[in-house]
Order: C-alpha cells, then structure tokens, then sequence
C-alpha cells in the first residue's frame, strides 16, 4: 500500500472523529475566542499609543498560541491510542510509519487551519485590518509551525509515555513560553532583561514574522527571522518525532 | 511458520537503582511453529510471552538471534511479515472512538484492499463474528466479547496465514472466553490457519493448543503438547475416597506402603503420586481388601497441566 493511501486512510479515521465530536473544536477554541473578546478591549488603550489596532496584535499572537499549544496537545490522543492498542495495531500493518504519523500530523495541521480562520474573522470582525497576501504568509507560517509542534507533541508522547506527565509538562512550559514570546503584549515595551530573555526564545521571533506579515510587512527582517525560526523549529522537532517514533519500535 | 533461533530480548531497567542495567526479557528462544498448528505460549507474568509476540509481530527489534515468520526473515523484510501475519495486543486493537464497521473497512485498507473490498471483506467477517448489528456502534459501547471478537475480526481482514494472539481471553466472563476458544478452533478448521497464542490460562492452552511453550524468566522450560508435557512432571495422581473417616489411618498406611511416599489427606479423600499406573491398581486393591478396607471410589488421575506448569516454573525459577 502506498504511503499516501495509508496517510489518507489515517486522515480519514481523525477527520471522522473530529466531525462526530465538534464539540471538541468548540473547546479547543473557547480559550482563544476568550482571549480575543477579553483581552482585546483590554488592550485597546494600549495598543493605540502603539498607534496600531489591538486586534492585529492579539490575532497573530493568539495563532501562535493556538499553533504550539493545539498542536502540542495532539500528544494525549497518540498516548490514548497507545494504550488502547491502536497505534500497535496500526504499526503491525504494511502501512509506512510515515504515513501513520503523518496522516495525524495532516489531520491536527488542518484543525489549526479551522482554528485560526476562525480567529481571523473573529478579529476582522471586530476591526483588525490584514493585508490579504501577508495573512497567507503570516497563515503559512502558523501552519509550518502547527505541524512543527505537531511532531514535537507526538515525540513528547512517545518518550514520557504517560498522560499525566505529558500534561503537566506541556502545560507548565507552554504558558510561560508564550506569554514570554510577546502573544499578548509585544515585548517591545518589556524592560531590557526580559527582553534579552524573549529574544532567545524561537516562538519570539516567530511571533514577530506573523505580526510583520499580517500587517502587509512581508519582505520585512521580522517575517524572514520567523520564518527561519519556523523551519528551523520544523526540522529539529520532525528529528526528534521520527527518532521517538523509531525508538518505541527497539 | 514461524522458526525463532536464539531471540534475545533486553531492555533498559527503569529503575534508577538499576542505572540503567539491561533487564533480559527473553533469553536464547528458540522454537518451531507449523503450518495449521494451535500453539500457546505459557509462562506467569514477567515470563516474556508479550515480549515474544511483540518480536513476531515486528513491534519490537530482537536484541540478537533471528527468526522466520511466514517464510519472511524478521530483520530483513518486516513488512513482509506484517502482510502475512495478523496481530491482536493484550489491550485491543480497535479505537474506542470508531464505529465498528469503519474499524474493519479502514484496517482493511491498511492492508492494502481496495475500498470496495475492504468494505465487502469487513461484512463477511462483520457477519462471522456476529458483529453485523453492531456495524454502527463505537468500539468504546462494546462488552468485552463484543470488543475482543472485533479486536480478532480486525486482525483477519487481509485473510493472513498466521494469527499471533497475545492473551486473547484476559478479563472475559467464562461464557465469552469459551465462544472465543470456538472461534479460534473455527479459524483452523476452516482456513487452516496458523496461530500462536499467550495465555495464563492453562485449561485454555489444554483445551485448544496441539503443542505448548512453557516460558520462565524469558527462557523457554518445555515444548510440547499438553499431554506430554503433563507427563514430563511425574506419574498419575491415585485418589481414593474413604467410605467414612475411620478408614482414613488405614487408606494411608496402605498407600504409603504401596508408594513409598506419604499420602495427603484432605477431606475423605487421600491422594498419592502413583507410579504403578493402571497396572499397579489390582495389587493395590488386593491390599485394601486383606486391610477390610472398602472405600467410596478409587481414581487415576492424570497431571493437570497446572499442575505440570507449577512445577516447571518452579524449577526454572531456582534454576
């Protein structure tokens, strides 16, 4: 069976688990819509002595959230088919170990994809301005980002093998990290340290690219950094992903 | 079927005691599955049945030795053998959030059949494993024979020439465990094939296995079938019934006489190894007679298959 039979055979299965559960996306998106409906009157003074709309900072930032920490998540679904013996019943048909991961890695790429379309027009709505060619750059970039963290969360899994270490280690390193990259407020009006400290943080800079790139700056420094950053992030986390992947077959 | 030559299996201790220190799962397995043959695998926990299977079914890399299945080398065509063979885990195979039916077609098509067929093949085996009017219910609402028969239906959609069964029966009520040992005698029947099941359940492995591994420690103690390896363990058991309790000093006296070993007494029963067998009987009940002893009954019976699992686990614990 080819690679790409058995990857749309997996994405079949998790697209018609989400379908009969929407409620499901509904709760993975509660947190941002929260976000966009609180925070945003919230930053609304501040944002304008920036002399920007608090929606185009909100929105990017909330996409990289969604990205890393959505993605992150899709972990406890791979320890849930391990213990329940689907993944070993997966791993002893002819289908490629790509294509296992990979259709998963599809499924949970396209649930962002849903996620963040909704945020957008959430935020246009409520009077964000995006320039259509850099939303597709800023949008791709979320996307590459959300498959990054999708391989990382799978290979996380696979290493801790435990539901409740998995959660508390995602969740006590997620939060911080962000909140650190600027999703909320840029760090641009942080004192000088914590800068320096969020400057060494990938999801910085990424951060920075999809601001950059939704507001029209697409040739900027700051989208190219992201840019980087992202592949960057990509490639260490598919290494890592594949290598766990390998090393649960020893 | 499947010819296993000196399998090794090693993992890392989890301890932190340990550092690390590789713990042997299974050690120097070597052993022989025929074509059409019924075979358990039989060992208490921490004996290497699972590490075993996981071997055979290419979920795990032996550490060293090497083994055949279904004509395919293991390390060198392992996608070979996962066309050939048919698997089902301890913990299931099927997702508690599938439907049934969509659980059969989409395995299928792992396999490699075509929608078409795998949809047809999942509502012959739907309708042979009285799964049929469960096609559109989740696999989670299922009682476990209900899940354990999709667990083994899924395991056959690519009609596989070997089938490894890793504990099939665990936790099912006896009226479940016995319709599954039905299936499973039915798979042989009707397409002949192959299956290597792990069981802890000995009256399991008596009633449907040609031939039994016993396992210890990951070493294998004793192959052979159930019958033989009962006998490897010693002569018959002699139980004689007293016919009322004043018989019991005599009964034991004329046992112990007759077998040079001390006779257990439980209840109106006593019971002694016995290696006169059958043969031996008469002398035994011309010296009940000349004692005026008349007991309620007098049986020979053979090891059971525990009993003969106890003592080779035994020893291959002390050895």
């Amino acid at each position: 069976m080819s690679t790409a039979r058995a990857t749309a055979v997996i994405l079949r299965r998790s697209l018609r688990s989400t379908v009969r559960k929407p409620a499901w996306l509904a709760v993975g998106l509660a947190q941002p819509v929260l976000y966009v409906a609180l925070f945003g009157p919230i930053l609304g003074a501040f944002a304008g002595q920036l002399g920007v709309n608090p929606y185009a900072l909100l929105v990017p930032g909330l996409l990289v959230q969604q990205a890393v920490v959505g993605s992150l998540f899709v972990g406890f679904g791979l320890l849930t088919d391990m213990r329940e013996g689907v993944l070993d019943a997966q791993r002893v048909t002819p289908a490629s170990r790509w294509a296992l991961l990979g259709g998963r890695t599809l499924h949970d790429i396209l649930d962002s994809a849903v996620q963040g379309l909704i945020l957008v027009g959430l935020g246009i709505l409520l009077g964000m301005r995006a320039d259509p060619w850099g939303a597709v750059v800023g949008f791709a970039l979320v996307l590459l980002l959300a498959a990054a963290f999708c391989a990382a969360g799978y290979g996380l899994a696979l290493t801790l093998k435990d539901q409740q270490a998995f959660g508390m280690l995602v969740n006590s390193i997620s939060l911080p990290v962000l909140l650190l990259s600027g999703i909320l407020i840029p760090m641009s009006v942080a004192p000088g340290w914590l800068r320096s400290i969020s400057s060494l943080l990938p999801t910085t800079h990424v951060v920075a690219g999809v601001r950059a790139a939704f507001a029209g700056d697409t040739g900027s420094a700051a989208v190219g950094a992201g840019f980087l950053w992202t592949v960057g992030l990509a490639i260490a986390a598919f290494v890592f992903g594949t290598l766990a992947f390998a090393r649960a077959s020893r | 079927m499947i010819r296993a030559e000196r399998l090794r299996k090693t993992h890392r201790s989890p301890s932190r005691s340990a550092r690390g220190a590789p713990v042997v799962a299974v050690e120097e397995l070597s052993f022989e599955v025929g074509p059409g043959e019924i075979v358990g695998l039989l060992g208490p926990n921490g004996a290497g049945k699972t590490s075993t299977m996981h071997m055979l079914a290419t979920l795990a890399r032996p550490t060293s030795g090497r083994a055949r299945v279904a004509g395919h080398d293991l390390a060198t065509r392992p996608r070979a053998v996962r066309r050939a063979i048919g698997y089902v885990a301890q913990r299931g195979a099927a997702s508690s959030e599938s439907r049934v039916g969509d659980e059969l077609v989409d395995y299928g098509m792992l396999h490699g059949l075509t929608p078409v067929e795998a949809r047809a093949r999942a509502r012959q085996l739907a309708d042979r494993y009285r799964l049929s009017h469960l096609w559109a219910r989740e696999a989670g609402t299922l009682s476990g024979g209900q899940r354990r028969r999709l667990d083994i239906a899924m395991s056959l959609v690519h009609a596989p020439r070997l089938v490894l069964l890793d504990e099939p029966t665990a936790g099912l009520d006896p009226a479940s465990r016995a319709a599954l040992w039905g299936h499973v005698r039915e798979l042989r029947e009707t397409t002949g094939m192959t299956v290597l099941l792990s069981t802890h359940y000995l009256d399991e492995a008596d009633a449907l296995c040609d031939r039994v591994l016993v396992m210890s420690r990951g070493r294998l103690l004793a192959d052979g079938p159930p019958t033989r390896i009962k006998r490897q363990i010693g002569p018959d058991t002699l139980v004689v019934t007293a016919a009322s309790e004043s018989e019991l000093p005599g009964l034991v006296a004329v046992l112990q006489a007759a077998t040079g070993s001390a006779p257990q007494v439980s209840g109106p029963e006593v019971s002694v190894r016995f290696p006169g067998g059958t043969s031996g009987l008469a002398d035994l009940l011309a010296g009940l007679r000349e004692m005026g002893l008349r007991p309620e009954s007098i049986e020979l019976r053979p090891p059971t298959l525990d009993e003969a699992f106890l003592a080779l686990t035994a020893e291959g614990a002390t050895t």
